[in-house]
């Protein structure tokens, strides 16, 4: 007999059953659908353990990685700690060391933290102002030595939070954070795939940190990012973006602007439909997809139909709220 | 009865290559179904990954897998699509993307006839009569 722990609760799980088996015996409720590893309604995370093989057929290789798996397919190995997926795991304390004017509406944002926390680039966490205002953003950096998180916060024009970053936090502030979330990022493997990613605003962040990870793990296959924003005030590392370009033969970059006025050096357009009418077919292809959500899931859709296979495209689409 | 038509049912199953034959199928299906300009209005606005993951629960039932479907569910299911208009044209489409996914994949057409006897099983309940 095994245990398994899910909150504070402790809960045996016989050799016969499944985690959902003992759960529902024990008169826990977890939501739950065709019990056959299907529908996937019955996602959890395991906090310690690596789940059974088999616990996580059918699921996206990102959330793999993240042993999140299914609990009416997991015949326990061992003790498990697990989590229902849409639970904050626990919040940590952070400090603001750098602040940086990107361009005019978006800033980067370093906070270190000294508790331990897992997380790949792309990822998102909450942040926490003093007073529990809260809201996402992505990570546009890989874990580092020196324990530090980079994000890139656009201005809104009514964002609570994002004009107090902008007009009053300063550096040596604490902040509140939750543990990083999301299954868009990159996985090692597949190093020779070529790589689609399309950006809006401060969608780059994650893409940022995607490119740069990918890069650090050895990926050889072509690179295309196209980041677009309405004027040249949305578009940001425009300059650092360039020299990757130049200096790494499989990174391609274009900057796009979609409003009237046009620039030279900069592709007239939105992102997504120039990196579509690009590339013709997708198939074998992985897409990263980040920023305004209509582009978003419009693109999924789209660079689906295309050829890519919906387990290869990868999206994170930043909802606004005031 | 039940005893002979669960063999049955496995060996089908079994035959077309089991759950990684579903997810074969479902990359090739979905997209067949997503470009048809007759049904694709269907399938505005839902989540594409929970549309996928239903269209693999429907395929692993058609392919004779293991499936809790029942035939209220199916009723259930498609209300929606029914008040938009769903009849039996929408569905005819729906099996000539099962038909050609099938057919793509170079499975036999004895058992391509199996699986649609399958899918046509339930015609009934999803357009709701």
């Amino acid at each position: 007999m095994l245990n398994i722990t899910l909150g504070e609760s402790k809960i045996a799980c016989q050799a016969d059953e499944t985690v959902l088996d003992a759960l529902l015996k024990a008169n826990i409720q977890i939501p739950y659908g065709c019990r056959q590893g299907v529908c996937q309604s019955c996602l959890m995370r395991s906090l310690d353990a690596t789940p059974p093989v088999t616990a996580q057929a059918g699921l996206k290789d990102t959330l793999q990685a993240q042993n999140y798996f299914l609990a009416c397919r997991c015949h326990p190995e061992q003790d498990m700690k697990v989590a229902l997926p849409d639970r904050q795991g626990a919040l940590l304390e952070a400090c603001v060391v750098k602040k940086q004017q990107l361009s005019p509406e978006i800033i980067r944002l370093v906070l270190q933290y000294d508790a331990e926390l897992a997380f790949f680039a792309g990822q998102f966490v909450n942040l926490q102002r003093f007073d529990g205002l809260m809201r996402s953003y992505s990570i546009a950096n890989s874990p580092q030595y020196d324990k530090t998180l980079e994000f890139h916060i656009r201005r809104l024009p009514n964002g609570q939070f994002s004009n107090w970053v902008h007009d009053e936090l300063e550096p040596g502030t604490k902040l509140t954070l939750t543990e990083a979330q999301g299954s868009c990022h990159y996985l090692p493997g597949r190093t020779e795939q070529p790589l689609l990613l399309i950006g809006t605003g401060s969608g780059l962040a994650p893409l940022y940190g995607i490119i740069n990870d990918a890069l650090a793990q050895g990926h050889t296959g072509d690179i295309h990012l196209y980041h677009g924003s309405r004027n040249l005030d949305g578009l940001y590392l425009i300059d650092e973006m360039r020299e990757l370009a130049r200096r790494v033969g499989n990174f391609n970059y274009t900057a796009c602007l979609s409003g009237e006025v046009i620039e030279t050096d900069y592709r007239q357009g939105r992102a997504h439909d120039l990196a579509l009418t690009t590339t013709q077919n997708l198939k074998g292809w992985r897409v990263y997809l980040c920023g305004h959500p209509e582009m978003v899931n419009q693109t999924k859709r789209m660079a689906y139909l295309k050829g890519a296979s919906l387990s290869d495209i990868y999206a994170d689409a930043f909802l606004v709220s005031h | 009865m039940t005893e002979t038509q669960e063999t049955t049912n496995a060996t089908l199953f079994e035959q077309l290559g089991g759950a990684a034959a579903v997810d074969a199928a479902v990359d090739i299906f979905y997209r067949k179904v997503l470009a048809d300009y007759r049904i694709n209005r269907f399938f505005d606005n839902v989540d594409m990954e929970q549309q996928a993951a239903k269209q693999k629960a429907f395929l692993t039932m058609a392919f004779g897998g293991p499936h809790n479907y029942t035939g209220e569910d199916m009723r259930k299911g498609h209300e929606r699509l029914v008040r938009m208009g769903l009849d039996d044209s929408h569905f005819d489409a729906v099996m000539e993307h099962l038909g050609g996914t099938l057919q793509e994949l170079n499975v036999p057409e004895a058992l391509i006839a199996q699986v649609a006897a399958i899918a046509e099983s339930t015609r009934n309940d999803v357009l709701g009569r």
